[in-house]
């Protein structure tokens, strides 16, 4: 096991602890920028969402994981983001503008939701989110002058800097994935900063973060605008790689989906952001395989163990049935969320550390020390 | 006149089944301070059980209705036992979560089972208008009116006068405390589960005449509820039909007499406000925040 000395506060806050940082995310980062000589395209157009989920999951890791202010109205900023750039286009603004412009309008926004939700509370405010998202979705669908209502609105191809990158080209993906690691990084630093340490003092104790004297109101405002504004531009990076945009592309459904990236990835890291985000977004092609081979590999297993012909032939007919019925995308869903909510709470990236720890304590890892603790005397109520 | 009455009565027909609705949030979060994001979806299921009863296996009425109450309340019981129990305790996203995900799964399923078209139960309310001069009301209007009115009261009663309301109230506020206090805390909550089931799927067979059942009718109608249990403060009974019919009259004027589009937008407009203006809601109780 590794021992740092930390002996002054420089060293608490750094971004690399150690060198085996550097060298792990190297290797990582240099994986990445090689990955479209390696993959199939389909991979690599999966890999741009990815990198637009991740960036959606930090977003909303801010406001969820940092501050403590849940948030199921997500989908509405990225829409907000997606339907500014598509706007300004037609009015031939260069991308490094309505990029920009796009995030200040959704950071915007994001601050004026953040007034109303200082009031509020748990329940009361994922309530109110969902309200403002449904809202939104209505005036997307409604507002016909700006968005062309449920036609939907086409997006032109990005240019940048005059040269055309079409959305399925290894620039488009090298944008994504720079603006990702922008994010994560600028994220890394705002939260060793004094703005950082406010949101995780308001979201471990409101009151004693007031007492402290940290602006709670200021905080949480500043909070939801960030938060917005990041998603905002992944919203222009969605609507280039849709390269068609309409309302019902933002409803209730796709905020969920935000939500669960964080909750499988993992709500206290920034790592469970993108690790949510490879899993909600390699799930569909993960299913449509199974689709495909399973019932093969299901009659195969059944052959091996002495079935005939016949039966193997009627299990793979009776698998494939069930596999292509209607529906069965939404039921794993919501058994993989129970499942976390249940079994893995701290997310993928609770696990990974887990295990590392098994690892590094071998064999002396005791279970008890992820336990989260179960409260039944406080109620929410008189909070 | 006469079209705002007619507009009126349908809001309040329409607003009860929110209402009812927004009393399964109520009564489970008065008992756990839980809110179950499932609720909608507890009541389509118990409309789809009420299908199968009725208009599959060609049972009487009532006695499908009935059964699928009971079917449901034991639902109900097994959803709480298996999702909710084992994370009782622990911070409420967790069990938002859980609920979205529960929803997520009777949604996909009961589209597996019972398949994707809108299906219709045959009732003694479908047919038939009483009028009242040139004032045309339908019975099925009318009964979900009546059954909200009935179950509201009942639950009312229940929740404030017997010893199970009350052991149910005192786990609300502190589970410990209610605990060393002899109240089997663990049942009371599998009741509550069971009593909001059942009256999910109350108003998943009064609605059906009105808007016919299918797999996502409960996340629409689900999502309406919201408003109407926060206008009433949640957490009151009473509150949740009145939050409920409010809402339901305020859509449905909003339909009649603004452009086209508000409908929808009406209720979240009036949660906003509501949270903004009055957070603790109509019948709600204002608690001081201690340290």
């Amino acid at each position: 096991m590794r021992f740092l000395f930390k002996i002054d506060y420089e060293d608490d806050i750094k971004l690399f602890p150690h060198s085996g940082y550097i060298v792990s995310y190297g290797i990582l980062l240099a994986l990445l920028l090689i990955a479209p000589h390696l993959l199939s395209s389909y991979l690599m157009s999966q890999l741009v969402f990815v990198c637009i989920y991740a960036i959606v999951g930090v977003a909303l890791l801010i406001l969820t994981g940092f501050t403590g202010q849940a948030s199921l109205g997500h989908a509405a900023f990225l829409a907000i983001g997606a339907y500014t750039a598509a706007y300004l286009q037609t009015y031939n603004v260069p991308f490094p503008i309505y990029f920009l412009v796009a995030g200040a309008l959704t950071g915007l926004i994001g601050a004026m939701v953040g007034f109303p939700a200082l009031r509020l509370t748990g329940i009361y405010l994922v309530i109110a989110t969902i309200s403002f998202a449904l809202i939104v979705e209505e005036i997307l669908a409604r507002w016909e002058s700006v968005t062309h209502g449920n036609e939907g609105m086409r997006v032109k191809t990005l240019s940048l800097l005059g040269v055309a990158v079409p959305r399925d080209s290894p620039t488009f993906y090298y944008l994504c994935l720079a603006v990702l690691v922008l994010t994560i990084v600028g994220t890394l630093n705002l939260l060793r900063s004094p703005t950082g340490r406010a949101f995780v003092a308001i979201r471990d104790s409101e009151t004693a973060a007031r007492s402290m004297g940290v602006n709670v109101a200021l905080y949480k405002v500043k909070s939801f605008a960030i938060s917005a504004a990041i998603t905002g531009f992944a919203g222009v990076l969605f609507a280039h790689k849709l390269s068609f945009i309409s309302p019902e592309m933002f409803t209730l459904q796709l905020s969920i989906e935000f939500i669960i990236v964080i909750l499988i990835g993992g709500t206290f890291s920034l790592h469970g952001a993108v690790l949510g985000a490879i899993f909600i977004v390699m799930i569909d092609p993960f299913l449509t395989y199974l689709k495909d081979d399973l019932p093969g590999i299901i009659a195969g297993i059944a052959a091996t163990f002495g079935a005939g012909p016949h039966i193997a032939a009627n299990i793979q007919s009776k698998v494939a049935a069930f596999a292509s019925l209607n529906g069965l995308k939404g039921a794993i869903y919501g058994i993989i969320i129970v499942l976390f909510v249940l079994f893995e709470p701290l997310g993928l990236y609770g696990r990974w550390l887990k295990i590392k720890l098994f690892f590094q304590l071998f064999p002396l890892y005791k279970r008890a020390t992820f336990k989260r603790q179960k409260i039944y005397v406080k109620s929410e109520r008189n909070r | 006149m006469l079209d705002f009455v007619q507009q009126l009565v349908s809001g309040v027909a329409l607003g009860c089944v929110y209402g009812l609705i927004a009393l399964g949030f109520v009564l489970v979060y008065k008992a756990t301070e839980v809110v179950n994001f499932a609720q909608g979806d507890l009541m389509m299921l118990g409309g789809f059980f009420a299908f199968t009863f009725i208009g599959m296996m060609g049972l009487n009425y009532w006695i499908g209705f009935a059964g699928a109450v009971v079917a449901m309340a034991l639902f109900g019981m097994l959803a709480e036992r298996v999702v909710v129990r084992p994370i009782l305790g622990y911070p409420q996203f967790s069990i938002i979560m859980a609920t979205i995900g529960l929803g997520y799964f009777l949604r996909s399923i009961a589209g597996m089972i019972w398949g994707t078209d809108d299906l219709k139960i045959e009732t003694p309310f479908s047919q038939g208008v009483l009028r009242m001069g040139s004032l045309v009301l339908a019975y099925d209007k009318l009964s979900v009116i009546a059954a909200t009115m009935i179950l509201c009261t009942l639950l009312y009663l229940f929740f404030n006068k017997t010893t199970l309301g009350t052991a149910m109230r005192a786990s609300s506020e502190n589970m410990l405390a209610a605990y060393y206090m002899g109240i089997p805390v663990k049942r009371v909550v599998s009741i509550v589960w069971a009593i909001s089931a059942a009256v999910a799927t109350c108003a998943g067979v009064l609605l059906a005449p009105i808007t016919f059942i299918h797999s996502n009718v409960g996340l629409v109608l689900g999502l309406k509820a919201f408003p109407a249990a926060v206008l009433g403060g949640f957490g009151s009974i009473p509150g949740a039909v009145v939050g409920g019919v409010l809402i339901g009259v305020i859509e449905s004027m909003a339909g009649f007499y603004l452009p086209e589009g508000w409908k929808d937008v009406a209720p979240y407009v009036v949660l906003l406000a509501v949270l903004l203006l009055k957070p603790e809601g109509l019948f709600g109780l204002h608690v001081r925040k201690k340290v």
